[in-house]
């Protein structure tokens, strides 16, 4: 009998802050169980760049606040069977999300020209930049996404139980406790 | 006839004047929740009680309890409605959870959580609605509101002051501030007052008490809030 195929889990953090990722390694030593079931593909844990096109596991830390974090969301999108968005700023847009009140300008000026402190003061344009989008967005106002994990970050716990019920074929359920948004 | 009536097969009795809500609560029963108050008269708004009474979608909160109804609560029909229901007031708002005093302590996060809601699921509003920080004691962060109208009914029935209203319509109903500068300094509100009490989630927080209680180790964070009494 031959061992079960290993499924490919991508990770990605667009506008966070890798806490979520952290969290993620916050499972300790369960890591050597669930690197029995999946290998990682694209994730800044592996350092690979470009999404494998046949990713089982699609793994979305943070929202969208730049064109670049649009590109990889469908990206991810396109080359995993099942997306999940890990965390608040994935889910609701998070701390990111609380510029959305305030036009880009505005922010721009401030950030750039007006705080103290500054001289001479430049809003970088260099085309190699990814454009800011005029307001943070949740993952799921863009692509699909198949399962959520809420939390900020999402306990260790939680998301082992999310991707241990995955593993085992289940609907991923979080109880009192696991459930949580802050 | 017995003053008893069906809660998803369970026999509720009652007393005549109950409403469906009060009955469940006193049998221990939770129904789910936002604008009812158990010292409060019902508002019948925020629709999150809502069960059906021999077939017909109702409000429990507003409806009295007559003998023999059958009632249906904890259905997966109505809680997927009370689920949309939730993620419609995340979404109309700027509930942002990880950066609110009222974590844990919340009753719109607590009732999502016992929903079981996974995602706000609809597209976010994101409305710009300034904060009132002109009160001493109290500071009011009207992104939070669910326009559940505790503090009006509060202010008005019990402080006899008459400090906050519901204006406008529709999608623009929002929370005012009786004062004709709009601001809460401007008013005879006080933090003794029940209005400063009520608020099911954070748009009235007293001042210079953050995170005296850490996340985690609040309310709802010790059991969830269908096992949690009604206090605030």
């Amino acid at each position: 009998m031959t061992a079960a195929k290993k499924l490919k889990v991508a990770t990605t953090s667009l506008a966070g802050c890798f806490g979520c990722h952290m969290s993620l390694l916050d499972i300790d030593e369960r890591l050597f169980t669930l690197l029995e079931h999946i290998e990682f593909d694209r994730s800044p844990l592996t350092d690979i760049k470009t999404c494998s096109p046949d990713c089982d596991i699609g793994i979305i830390e943070g929202g969208l606040c730049n064109a670049e974090n649009v590109h990889v969301l469908r990206e991810f999108r396109q080359n995993c069977k099942i997306l999940i968005a890990m965390g608040a700023c994935a889910i609701n847009g998070g701390l990111p999300a609380q510029r959305n009140h305030l036009p880009l300008t505005t922010i721009l000026e401030e950030v750039y020209h007006t705080s103290p402190g500054l001289t001479n003061g430049m809003i970088p344009n260099d085309p190699e930049l990814p454009l800011p989008l005029n307001q943070v967005h949740p993952i799921h106002e863009v692509v699909k996404i198949d399962y959520f994990i809420p939390g900020c970050p999402p306990s260790a716990d939680a998301i082992w139980k999310v991707l241990t019920d995955l593993l085992a074929g289940k609907e991923p359920e979080l109880g009192h406790g696991l459930m949580h948004y802050d | 006839m017995s003053h008893t009536f069906t809660l998803d097969g369970k026999t509720i009795p009652f007393v005549d004047g109950q409403t469906i809500i009060q009955a469940a609560s006193a049998a221990g029963v939770f129904i789910p929740h936002l604008c009812y108050h158990p010292e409060f008269k019902a508002h019948g708004s925020c629709k999150l009680c809502t069960v059906k009474v021999n077939g017909r979608h109702t409000a429990s909160c507003t409806m009295r309890a007559a003998a023999g109804m059958v009632v249906e609560s904890e259905t997966e029909e109505i809680n997927d409605e009370r689920r949309a229901l939730t993620q419609m007031l995340f979404v109309e708002g700027n509930h942002f959870c990880p950066s609110c005093e009222k974590s844990g302590n919340c009753q719109l996060q607590a009732t999502a959580y016992h929903l079981g809601m996974m995602s706000p699921h609809y597209d976010h509003f994101f409305p710009n609605r300034a904060v009132d920080a002109s009160h001493p004691e109290v500071l009011l962060d009207f992104n939070r509101c669910i326009l559940c109208s505790l503090c009006v009914r509060a202010s008005r029935d019990v402080d006899g002051k008459n400090v906050f209203g519901l204006s406008g319509r529709g999608i623009k109903t929002h929370l005012i501030v009786n004062a004709k500068s709009g601001q809460l300094a401007d008013t005879d509100f006080s933090l003794a007052d029940k209005a400063a009490q009520v608020c099911p989630v954070g748009v009235i927080l007293q001042k210079r008490q953050g995170f005296a209680v850490p996340i985690g180790a609040r309310k709802f964070d010790k059991a969830p809030i269908s096992e949690t009494t009604e206090e605030r």
